[in-house]
């Protein structure tokens, strides 16, 4: 598979605290990686610098063989890189069928410069209310944003950066603040929908079972480096990743079969 | 183009408003006349607001399409009605796109404290110039309307007549852009900058561009003052000035392009039956007005008509 984003050499600090040091990943295309660590790990800072918000101290990002470490998170999301938010960013005045139209609108007004990704947006409301269907929204199509429960809203906020096309789309924590029984609801569509797009996906999630599930590729951040990378199986019963991730002592999962 | 509901209710208007014109009793045609325009000005206001701003110095354009449309008269001779208001849209259209470039950067109070710098800046310029006739100002006179004259006993309704026709023009123009996806953008700045970036749009670039639209109608608005009154002065960008259109643009609220016409009209009857019936007082009746309206309705006086179609 081809290499759709690769970051090399990744540095990023605040002061005295190192919140990324040596970040090397390069993420195949189609893959859906799992981004673990407790909090202050590094995981969204990784996510910020992806999306242009905070600019590495060194290193480089490439986008489809494009450097796209000097862009602003406007110029990045019209190249393909999309996000959530761990907080539900929406237009709280607005319906939800406009918030999504908000994200048509900037598509179809870009034109050619969105490439051939806005192709599909020859009716607009038709494409939003499919994208409505397929997210579970549909119900609530008129209804103020700000005014949707908790899990709709990380839904909305979801179909929000898909709304614009993207090739890649980065989730931060997508299933927190997500009732226990929703969260594989939830998932299962978004899943469903970025399989349906040939989207690659990064997530970022504190849920092992949701990341055991859902990923095919787990990187585990602890203290701004990535300590372990590769298929979630492997990762989640590495030693180092139980210690300072999931902060169990307990034998491996697997560990209960083989005794 | 398909036409909606309200796009049809703004060409019915102003096709009434027209063919009334010559029936209406001359007091009527003046209180409509100063309505339309103050209305075209506000029409630019509920633009801004719509994106979550509010200037405080709207006076700059108001008076920069006044004294465009005054010294085309003055100084080039060309007293064309339509030329005038051609001008007006040139002049605040340049000014406003240099300005805007750093006012898109600026929100709230800092936003509202340096668009009314701008304004006293041009008031304070005006005041000096005694060539443009310093704190007195100068006449304008219309004298033809696209090269054709008007006779001195029909330019009243001439006058009349221009102004319906650009604040309808203006309010169906603002009503299809609101719809548009540009026109999305401005609800959507309100409520959430970082996620339109995050949606790709450049919220500084929708912003000075909504900036400068409003602008434009503030500059129509003055024009059509300038030859409705016949006269234009510095106080036209005086920070009292600025201070109606915020009060009349609160006074309307931001639910359709009909608030702000309709607000300016309720304005206008306020002041002028104020004025006539308690000449020492007619600002406490304003005030009074005001205090009402945000206590009761502070979705503005259009307000009343959303919630009779939700109750």
């Amino acid at each position: 598979m081809a290499v759709i984003l690769d970051a090399r050499g990744l540095e990023k600090s605040f002061g005295a605290v190192t919140a990324a040091s040596n970040i090397n990943v390069a993420v195949e295309q189609d893959a859906v990686v799992g981004l673990i660590g407790s909090n202050g790990a590094g995981k969204t800072t990784f996510l910020n610098m992806v999306t242009g918000y905070l600019k590495p101290s060194a290193g480089t990002i490439h986008f489809e063989g494009r450097d796209i470490t000097p862009l602003a998170p406007r110029e990045i999301t019209r190249l393909g890189i999309c996000r959530s938010f761990q907080i539900p960013q929406l237009f709280n005045t607005m319906t939800v069928l406009d918030n999504l139209l908000v994200g048509v609108g900037i598509v179809a007004a870009a034109g050619s410069k969105w490439g051939a990704r806005n192709s599909a947006y020859d009716d607009p409301v038709k494409a939003v209310d499919t994208m409505l269907d397929q997210f579970g929204l549909g119900s609530y199509r008129n209804r103020q944003a700000g005014l949707l429960p908790e899990g709709t809203r990380k839904l909305l906020d979801i179909a929000m950066a898909m709304v614009v096309r993207p090739r890649i789309l980065l989730l931060d924590e997508p299933t927190s603040g997500v009732s226990a029984d929703e969260k594989f609801v939830l998932m299962d569509m978004v899943m469903a929908a970025v399989k349906e797009h040939k989207v690659t996906v990064l997530f970022v999630e504190h849920d092992m079972d949701v990341v055991a599930r859902y990923t095919d590729r787990v990187l585990a951040f602890y203290e701004g480096r990535i300590i372990a990378d590769g298929a979630p199986a492997t990762v989640l019963d590495d030693v180092e990743v139980r210690r300072f991730v999931i902060g169990s002592h307990a034998a491996p999962a697997g560990a209960a079969s083989h005794a | 183009m398909k036409l909606d509901r309200t796009s049809f209710a703004i060409l019915a208007m102003g096709a009434i408003l027209l063919i009334a014109g010559p029936a209406l009793p001359s007091w009527m045609v003046s209180m409509l006349n100063v309505s339309l325009c103050y209305g075209t000005v506000v029409l630019g206001m509920m633009l801004l607001m719509r994106n979550g701003i509010v200037s405080f110095g709207h006076g700059l354009y108001f008076c920069l399409g006044a004294y465009a449309a005054g010294l085309l008269d003055q100084m080039l001779k060309m007293p064309d009605m339509l030329l005038m208001v051609g001008a007006a849209v040139v002049v605040t259209g340049v000014v406003s796109a240099i300005l805007g470039l750093l006012l898109a950067k600026y929100r709230d109070i800092f936003f509202a404290m340096l668009s009314l710098a701008f304004s006293m800046i041009l008031y304070g310029l005006l005041v000096k110039t005694a060539s443009l006739g310093s704190t007195d100002g100068f006449n304008v006179a219309a004298k033809t309307v696209a090269g054709f004259a008007v006779a001195p006993e029909s330019q009243r309704l001439m006058v009349y007549s221009l102004a319906v026709v650009f604040a309808t023009v203006s309010a169906f123009f603002l009503h299809s852009y609101l719809a548009s996806h540009q026109g999305r953008l401005a609800g959507a700045i309100k409520d959430n900058e970082l996620r339109v970036e995050y949606m790709g749009a450049s919220v500084m670039r929708a912003v000075h561009r909504n900036y400068v639209i409003s602008a434009v109608l503030a500059g129509i608005g003055g024009a059509l003052m300038a030859v409705n009154i016949g006269h234009i002065d510095p106080e036209m960008t005086y920070w009292p000035q600025s201070g109606e259109f915020v009060f009349v643009a609160i006074l309307s609220g931001t639910g359709s392009v009909f608030a702000p016409l309709g607000g300016a009209l309720v304005f206008e009857a306020i002041r002028s039956f104020a004025y006539e019936y308690s000449p020492n007082t007619w600002q406490m009746v304003l005030g009074i007005t005001m205090l009402l309206v945000m206590i009761f309705l502070p979705g503005g006086l259009w307000s009343l008509f959303t919630r009779k179609r939700e109750g």
